[in-house]
């Protein structure tokens, strides 16, 4: 149980971090998109081997991850077809695809199938410990590189035409960023699910978004969200019955979204609101005397001609 | 019989999928049709829950409110200064996640497997008939269906100039004086309906991509959009007669295997198409190559 | 006193964080050709929009022909900024200009083999009749622009509004919309054009309305177009502006 728990913890926190980008690159519902595709994936890396091992569900998910990204750039580099349908396109199709072999798998009643469907909802509790470790050390890992190359990754975020002029390898650097994104997904699939797992990318990076303007705070407060979401998630469903892990893994990190989104300074509903009315009430005490000094100037001279 | 049954089921939501699925690929909105397919389920398992049967107006009613509270949340996030895709992701996983735990904490309440929630039982849709006088009126599914099919039609067919300016010239519509709002709930009210009537058979993925692909692979085809829905629903059908056979020839899923063989045509239509595929457009650019260079 | 084709009263309007337009007030003469100036980010498109109604106003009226736009909808003919469309929309040039015609069918209606007529016509107006079959990502830049401007005529309003129908256009549009617009004037018709090149102001319209947030001055070209008017909207912006401005009060 403590191994899992500080394998959620890690695994939050890499989401957090790796989604961070994500989001800023506009990018959110890539990870949605790579969540599906990696089933075809992770199927035939189970075809081919007939074991269930994280690690070559791993390289599957990778390669099926990198063959949708390139789907995505290609339809809407190519064709009329923008990116919004391009991602559905792929998801979908990707999806089906997988769900046929899966389908096939149990259909010829190989034995060792019955881990695949757990990957549909995620079920943290059933991980097997060598699982735990993995999913803690790649996570790790990620937010290790995260650090080494955060201004790197922040320059490309914001402005990979001038990162490309300051002679940066952009391309190199934007591969690895996704290939870091699918790694994040594919471990992250295991705890929270194929449809769920979007959320870890991307509900931690938007709230702390609303709680400051700078992106290492950002980056942090992600990490930090994230870790907490996973924490709260895998203690609640191992104590009650019947309540799967991912859900309320995310379900914990949109409500920080929802506290976020309320109360946080400036950007927050609340503050917003509160400003709102100070202008308004401003804008009305100014309007008085502008109307009376345009009125003496005569606007509508235009008309009186 | 069980053939038929199947593909006209297929058929029926492809169609429904397909007319509304190229108004919102034209709006780029295909993700919020994403999110709405997902994020109906609590709207269903709270049917369940009422009613403690499949009754399906019940169903329906509850998938329609939260497809509407989905595109309402996204919107309000959207206006509140959040991107887009960031706000479709935040709303359909938190109501999916919902909906997931509804399900699993009364499971003995609710007749509703998860995994049938992504993949649909489209192969069991036979079994559960409409009894009428002791007649047998076939599959209640297909009546559902069929019954959301003529709704979409009639709303379409009658506010077609509608629907077509709001997706082509918002601004110019709105200053029309067509209630663009109202047209844009409605829009997503039948992208939610057609979710939930599909649901039951084929599963929410199954929903996505037929709402999206049949429409891209139309969109490629034509430039003219009473053509171009018209091409959809033929696509959509087509995918779901073949995918049918070639499910039952490899043994796998109806549904996973319809939405192959849609991807599939996608792809043919991407390379091959005579207005806009790859290969058209190359052949241009290598003429214009040539031009430059002579 | 005259009813004004649009009256402005006050008109303030607010995005999220601050006010875009401030207490605005003007009312524009009937038949004349008026130019908006503004530098950018001054509420011209925003002025546009209010005044249709297309983005909420914090406060002020509007009445267009005395009454409100709600209700003379089908006197007001509206041409948006050319990217505030997807050009690659499956339609063709005279399907778009056929749209025009949408307020007048209500809500039923399917255009008809009149409404095909009147497109074609207008169509014809501005030179595109040839390209009625065109699908309209084929079209140039300022082909577009006139198919635009087919679909204003075609809603055959009393005034006009147009959002920079200048911007990126041939020399062929350019003399296509000029002539419109004083075919437009002739038939006692009122146009409002948002505008970005000073250099033609003079010789295209014959009222200003100089904007900045708020109204800088407004009224016939030769009076309000002066240095001294176009310093305080555009600020020490730009330099060549005195060119303009000497000239003009020159003339005077």
């Amino acid at each position: 149980m403590q191994w899992i728990l500080m394998g959620s913890l890690l695994l939050g926190l890499g989401s957090g971090v790796i989604g961070s980008f994500t989001f800023l690159r506009k990018q959110s519902l890539l990870g949605d998109a790579l969540a599906h595709a990696a089933l075809p994936g992770i199927c035939i890396a189970f075809m081919l081997s007939g074991v269930k091992s994280v690690g070559l569900f791993m390289i599957g998910a990778i390669i099926s991850g990198a063959l949708a990204t390139f789907g995505i750039h290609a339809i809407t580099r190519y064709s009329r077809i923008k990116q919004d349908a391009a991602l559905g396109i792929v998801l979908s199709v990707f999806f089906g695809a997988g769900v046929v072999m899966m389908t096939k798998i149990q259909h010829s009643g190989n034995g060792n199938q019955s881990g695949l469907d757990k990957y549909m909802f995620g079920q943290a509790a059933s991980m097997v410990m060598t699982d735990v470790y993995l999913m803690g050390i790649v996570s790790l890992i990620l937010v290790i590189v995260c650090a080494l190359l955060f201004k790197e990754f922040k320059l490309i975020s914001f402005d990979p035409g001038f990162a490309r002029g300051m002679g940066m390898k952009v391309a190199l650097l934007e591969q690895l960023m996704l290939l870091m994104t699918v790694v994040a997904v594919v471990v992250g699939i295991q705890a929270v699910g194929v449809v769920l797992v979007a959320a870890l990318l991307i509900t931690p990076a938007v709230a702390a978004r609303y709680w400051t303007d700078s992106l290492g705070i950002m980056v942090i407060m992600a990490g930090v969200f994230g870790a907490l979401s996973g924490v709260t998630g895998t203690l609640i469903s191992g104590t009650v019955s019947n309540l799967p892990t991912g859900p309320v893994t995310v379900l914990a990190a949109t409500l920080l979204f929802l506290v976020s989104v309320t109360f946080a300074p400036n950007r927050g509903l609340l503050a917003k609101w509160i400003r709102r009315l100070r202008t308004r009430n401003e804008l009305r005490g100014k309007m008085e005397m502008v109307v009376i000094h345009q009125s003496t100037q005569g606007v509508e001279r235009g008309a009186e001609q | 019989m069980t053939d038929f049954w199947i593909i006209l089921t297929g058929t029926l939501v492809a169609a429904s999928c397909g007319v509304l699925g190229c108004f919102l690929v034209l709006r780029k909105m295909a993700m919020v049709g994403d999110a709405i397919s997902h994020s109906v389920l609590p709207g269903i398992a709270i049917a369940f829950l009422i009613s403690s049967s499949r009754d399906s107006l019940l169903m329906l009613i509850g998938a329609a409110v939260f497809g509407l509270i989905t595109v309402f949340l996204i919107q309000a996030l959207q206006q509140g200064g959040l991107q887009s895709d960031a706000s479709i992701g935040i709303v359909f996983t938190a109501l999916f996640a919902i909906g997931v735990i509804l399900i699993s904490r009364n499971a003995a309440n609710i007749d509703l497997d998860l995994d049938c929630v992504l993949f649909g039982e489209i192969a069991y849709v036979q079994w559960d008939t409409l009894i009428w006088n002791g007649y047998d009126l076939g599959p209640i599914a297909v009546w559902m269906l069929g019954g959301t099919f003529l709704i979409i039609l009639a709303a379409i067919g009658l506010f077609y100039k509608q629907f077509k300016l709001c997706a082509f010239d918002p601004a110019l519509a709105a200053a029309l004086g067509i209630p663009v709002a109202l047209f844009h709930y409605l829009l997503m009210g039948l992208v939610s309906l057609s979710t939930v009537a599909s649901f039951e058979s084929v599963g929410a993925i199954l929903v996505v991509g037929m709402l999206i692909v049949p429409a891209s692979t139309a969109y490629l085809l034509t430039d003219r959009l009473s053509v171009m829905l018209l091409y959809s629903i033929l696509i959509g059908a087509i995918s779901s007669a073949a995918g049918y056979y070639v499910a039952k020839w490899l043994d796998a899923s109806i549904a996973g295997s319809m939405i192959s063989v849609a991807g599939l045509l996608f792809l043919l239509a991407f390379l091959f198409s005579p207005l806009h595929g790859l290969i058209v457009r190359m052949r241009k650019r290598g003429r214009l190559k040539t031009v430059e260079a002579s | 006193m005259e009813t004004y084709p649009l009256e402005v009263e006050r008109l303030t309007v607010a995005y999220q964080k601050k006010p875009v337009l401030r207490s605005v007030s003007f009312g524009i003469p009937s038949g004349k050709l008026i130019g908006v100036l503004g530098p950018n980010g001054a509420g011209k498109s925003t002025l546009l929009k209010a005044v249709l109604g297309l983005i909420p106003k914090v406060e002020g009226n509007v009445s267009i022909y005395g009454r409100p736009y709600q209700e003379q909808r089908k006197i007001v003919g509206y041409v948006p900024q050319r990217e505030s469309v997807d050009w690659d929309f499956p339609t063709n040039a005279l399907d778009v200009v056929m749209m025009g015609r949408y307020g007048h069918l209500g809500w039923f209606r399917r255009p008809g083999s009149k409404e095909r007529e009147i497109a074609m016509e207008c169509l014809t107006k501005v030179g595109m009749a040839d390209y009625a079959g065109r699908q309209i990502s084929q079209l140039s830049g300022g082909q577009q622009q006139r198919v635009f401007l087919a679909r204003a005529l075609a809603q055959n309003a009393q005034l006009y509004f147009m959002d920079e129908p200048f911007a990126g256009v041939d020399a062929t549009t350019e003399k296509a919309i000029i002539s419109l617009l004083h075919d437009l004037k002739e038939q006692g018709k009122t146009v409002l054009v948002v505008h970005h090149d000073l250099s033609t102001v003079k010789e295209y319209f014959d009222h200003v309305l100089l904007l900045n947030g708020e109204l800088v001055a407004a009224g016939p070209t030769e009076d309000t177009f002066t240095s001294d008017n176009l310093q305080k909207t555009y600020g020490g912006r730009i330099a060549m502006l005195q060119d303009f401005g000497a000239a003009t009060v020159g003339t005077v």
